[in-house]
């Protein structure tokens, strides 16, 4: 294996672990709040389909990534609605909005593209195209000519650092702004106080109601940004259940985070590396033991098993996570 | 920050001649009329009024379901009231929510702290009062006037300790942090001594003093007769959802107030011989208990308890008494040596459980009757007939005979004097005092030799107080062991034969009842050995910060 071939998963690790990290910051801020989302699947998968959709019939990518985001954000509304308003159960709610994603995406898109329940392809401005960065493609033309040594490096910058969209770019930046947000802001603390004791909060003075759909709408745009980038970034188009389990995954990624945004950082990356290697090889030669690429990718789910057994470490989620909050003395 | 305010501006309105408030003609700090509230066909709060004058600390005193929660409820912003009117200063203010109570200049220190345990002293105190969108210049400036407030009222908190990692005391002056940031002048303390030693809360209490001293107004909420006396100005007495009387302190009795909380004569102390104890029924030797995470509940217990004797167990919640009653109870497993009535019972397997023990004639009484000793959604003869539901007399080959259980229910329910007197009824329908006699008919009706009781009155009213108290007693008559533990010293001093007092998983000591007073347990209770000594609140203070302490059964 060369140094390339290195750099091309790790290219790729990035690129897959784009989506969960979306994801998994949406329900950072939803759990952080007290409001375990589970329904984080089937909001990234709704705005994959709207934002594929209206790409394909308006052909921009931008009208499209609104699009995707308007729908997360009316599916975090019924989330709220349920487990807010009506104090309803958390998990039965994230399921049924996992159900009727995964029904009325497909519905539909037949409905309107009678494509067997997929979007058609996207191509120019309707996805969203690499950003080189600058003299990214002028180093890799020089390392093409020149086999020096010295010049392989420079692949970190041409093909790990540069042509990614700019969506990946957004989602890294939105790591160290969701940490500030949690640890430097009044709303964060509000925030994280409403996840740990609603009661506290409410007998400070502040809506207890207000802010959880605050987070519950944070959510539902950053799921929003994860699902168009998945239809409009990372592949060209909507398929049935394109998400394929990422939502669940970002959520074992959380836990595996520990609720924190740097360390979510982390994990997504390592589900992401684990996703690309698997994607890259089929079978996993260590010498004495060949591992199959299935078994990489249920590590993620191993690896959250671990944690939640407490090998590595406590999980502490938030304590008043998944309670609806009723006034009480 | 504008509260809404609807002042109708009644200056002609003749001052309530109520009695007791110092410096008459001036205005109150805080006035109720004719507050009334129900829930569904409970009437909480009917025509309350009250005044109270600025600088002076005011008593509500009544027992549980009297209405005082429900009251300050509706003070504090969580409860609308179907009718009257709030005064603060005069002036009339409507209080639709906590932030509008905030801004009317109250503050409420609540039975069950409103603290973020694993936010720490200053951003518990900051929450909710930020000055601006940033964390950093609010949090300064907390830290600034937090240091200021604690050298002024004898307030010392760390700013920067987590509330999980306080105790139970120091949390509570958060709390009173909390309300003095945001500028109330009006405290409400709801049953504020309920987890506090003696010696936390006479600290308590010298706080409130100071805070009284600089003009504060402070309404303290509670069950217990002696705090009313020792700190309140003036006193009101609710029974039944009514204010029955308001009178100054200075000119009233403990027995006064008694009387007029229950509505009739009620005997204050326990009437009891003096125990005649006889062989050991109960011998436990080196009992230990590590909990699930790893932490030693129980570090070698070793007591006894003989025939005809009450101990009574003394000690901040959270200390071991818990896991000492559920492993004598069956309900958790330890190592040691136990012996009831001389011969060993398993403290592990499958023969550990709580209906071996029963069989070994233990009763048990658990600490939370609501989560242990009853199913709320049961009626009242399923909850009989629990524990003892394979007993022969009710059943009738495979199947159960629920007409015998529900016989058996009834005898049961007129002996104990439960009401309303109906085996149909839930047991969530039934008020504190009656779900706990039922089970304590349960238990006591099984005529076990060893009875383990759990804060038998936690959370009940005055006359079922004074009955289950003469249940245990008469059981003790009968020759039977008592294992009481309670963490109310009062019911521990008035009942026990001998007491024991534990902290952090050990027995401090033992003493008599005739031989030691609060104050000593008190400092025990902080594991205190060295009772003769000068010891400041300090010390109990440190002590008493345990952070592997799990005060669950308080929660």
């Amino acid at each position: 294996m060369d140094f390339l071939t290195v750099i091309q998963i790790l290219d790729s690790t990035v690129r897959l672990a784009i989506p969960l990290l979306f994801a998994c910051l949406a329900g950072l801020f939803s759990e952080r709040a007290g409001i375990v989302d589970i329904g984080l699947e089937g909001k990234m998968l709704v705005a994959a389909f709207f934002s594929a959709a209206v790409a394909a019939l308006t052909g921009s990518v931008w009208l499209g990534l609104l699009a995707g985001i308007a729908a997360a954000l009316i599916f975090a509304l019924i989330h709220g609605l349920a487990s807010i308003t009506f104090r309803g159960d958390q998990l039965i709610s994230g399921v049924a909005i996992n159900f009727l994603a995964s029904g009325m995406t497909v519905l539909i898109a037949q409905d309107w593209f009678s494509q067997g329940g997929r979007t058609p392809s996207l191509s120019g401005t309707g996805r969203f195209n690499s950003i080189d960065l600058p003299g990214a493609n002028a180093l890799e033309a020089a390392h093409a000519a020149a086999e020096s040594p010295g010049m392989g490096l420079s692949a970190i910058y041409w093909e790990l650092l540069s042509g990614h969209t700019i969506l990946v770019y957004v989602g890294f930046l939105a790591v160290p702004i969701t940490w500030w947000v949690l640890f430097r802001t009044r709303f964060g603390l509000r925030l994280r106080a409403v996840g740990e004791n609603p009661g506290a909060v409410d007998t400070a003075g502040v809506s207890v109601v207000r802010l959880r759909y605050a987070a519950v709408l944070i959510c539902g745009l950053l799921s929003g940004l994860a699902g168009a980038y998945l239809a409009t970034g990372l592949a060209a188009g909507f398929t049935r259940d394109m998400t394929a389990g990422r939502g669940y995954i970002a959520l074992a990624a959380l836990i595996f985070a520990k609720w924190r945004p740097v360390y979510a950082l982390g994990a997504c990356l390592l589900f992401g590396f684990l996703q690309a290697v698997s994607n890259r090889f089929n079978v996993i030669d260590l010498g004495l033991i060949e591992i199959p690429n299935a078994f990489v990718l249920a590590l993620p789910y191993i690896l959250t098993v671990v944690i939640l057994a407490g090998f590595v470490g406590k999980a502490i989620p938030p304590r008043a996570g998944g309670q609806p909050y009723v006034k009480e003395r | 920050m504008a509260f809404q305010d609807t002042d109708t501006g009644r200056p002609g309105a003749a001052p309530d001649p109520s009695p007791g408030n110092r410096g008459d003609g001036a205005t109150p700090a805080i006035e109720l009329r004719g507050i009334s509230k129900s829930f569904g066909p409970v009437q909480a709060n009917k025509d309350i009024a009250i005044r109270v004058m600025p600088g002076t600390i005011h008593g509500i005193i009544g027992e549980n379901g009297a209405g005082k929660s429900t009251l300050m409820s509706i003070l504090y912003g969580f409860y609308k009231a179907d009718a009257g009117e709030i005064r603060i200063h005069g002036k009339q203010t409507a209080i639709p929510d906590s932030q509008a109570a905030i801004s009317a200049g109250i503050g409420m220190v609540f039975q069950h702290f409103k603290l973020v345990e694993n936010f720490t002293v200053l951003e518990n105190v900051v929450l909710g009062a930020e000055d601006g969108a940033l964390l950093r210049p609010s949090l300064a400036k907390a830290r600034k006037l937090l240091k200021q407030l604690s050298d002024e009222y004898e307030l010392h908190v760390e700013p920067d300790a987590k509330i999980e990692d306080l105790g139970v005391g120091m949390q509570q002056r958060v709390e009173i942090l909390k309300a003095l940031y945001r500028q109330a002048d009006i405290l409400i303390l709801d049953e504020p001594t309920g987890v506090l030693t003696p010696a936390e809360a006479d600290h308590l209490f010298r706080i409130l003093d100071g805070l009284k001293r600089e003009g504060k107004t402070i309404i303290l909420i509670t069950h217990k007769l002696r705090e009313i006396m020792e700190t309140t100005d003036t006193v009101s007495v609710m029974r039944r959802g009514e204010m029955t009387a308001t009178v100054r302190t200075a000119d009233t009795s403990p027995e006064e107030l008694a009387e007029l909380m229950v509505g009739r004569k009620v005997l204050l102390r326990v009437d009891k011989t003096a125990a005649q104890p006889g062989a050991p029924v109960l011998q436990v030797e080196d009992l230990r208990v590590v909990d699930s995470q790893g932490v030693e509940r129980l570090r070698g217990v070793s007591l006894d308890v003989r025939r005809g004797e009450i101990l009574g167990i003394a000690g901040v919640a959270g200390n071991g008494q818990s896991e000492l009653l559920e492993v004598l109870g069956g309900m958790r497993e330890g190592q040691g040596r136990v012996l009831v009535n001389g011969e060993p019972i398993d403290l592990t397997g499958t023969r550990s459980d709580a209906r071996t023990r029963r069989r070994r004639g233990i009763g048990h009484v658990p600490e939370d009757r609501q989560r242990e000793g009853l199913i709320m959604n049961f009626y009242a003869w399923e909850n009989v007939a629990f524990g003892y539901h394979d007993d022969p007399a009710y059943n009738r080959g495979p199947l159960m005979d629920q007409a015998a259980i529900r016989a058996d229910t009834e005898a049961k329910i007129a002996k104990f004097d439960v009401r309303p007197a109906n085996a149909w009824q839930e047991a969530r329908n039934f008020s504190g005092g009656n779900q706990q006699k039922i089970v304590i008919a349960r238990e006591l009706e099984r005529n076990p030799d060893l009875l383990l009781v759990g804060q038998p009155t936690r959370g009940v009213d005055i006359g079922a107080i004074e009955f289950i108290h003469e249940q245990i007693v008469a059981l003790r008559d009968q020759g039977k062991a008592i294992l009481l533990v309670s963490v109310e010293l009062d019911e521990i001093m008035s009942l026990s034969d001998r007491i024991a007092v534990m902290f952090d998983g050990r027995l401090m000591g033992e003493r008599l009842p005739s031989e030691t007073d609060e104050r000593e347990l008190g400092l025990m209770m902080a594991g205190i050995s060295d009772t003769g000594g000068d010891h400041d609140i300090a010390e109990v203070e440190r002590n008493l910060a345990h952070p592997s302490g799990d005060p669950h059964k308080e929660s």
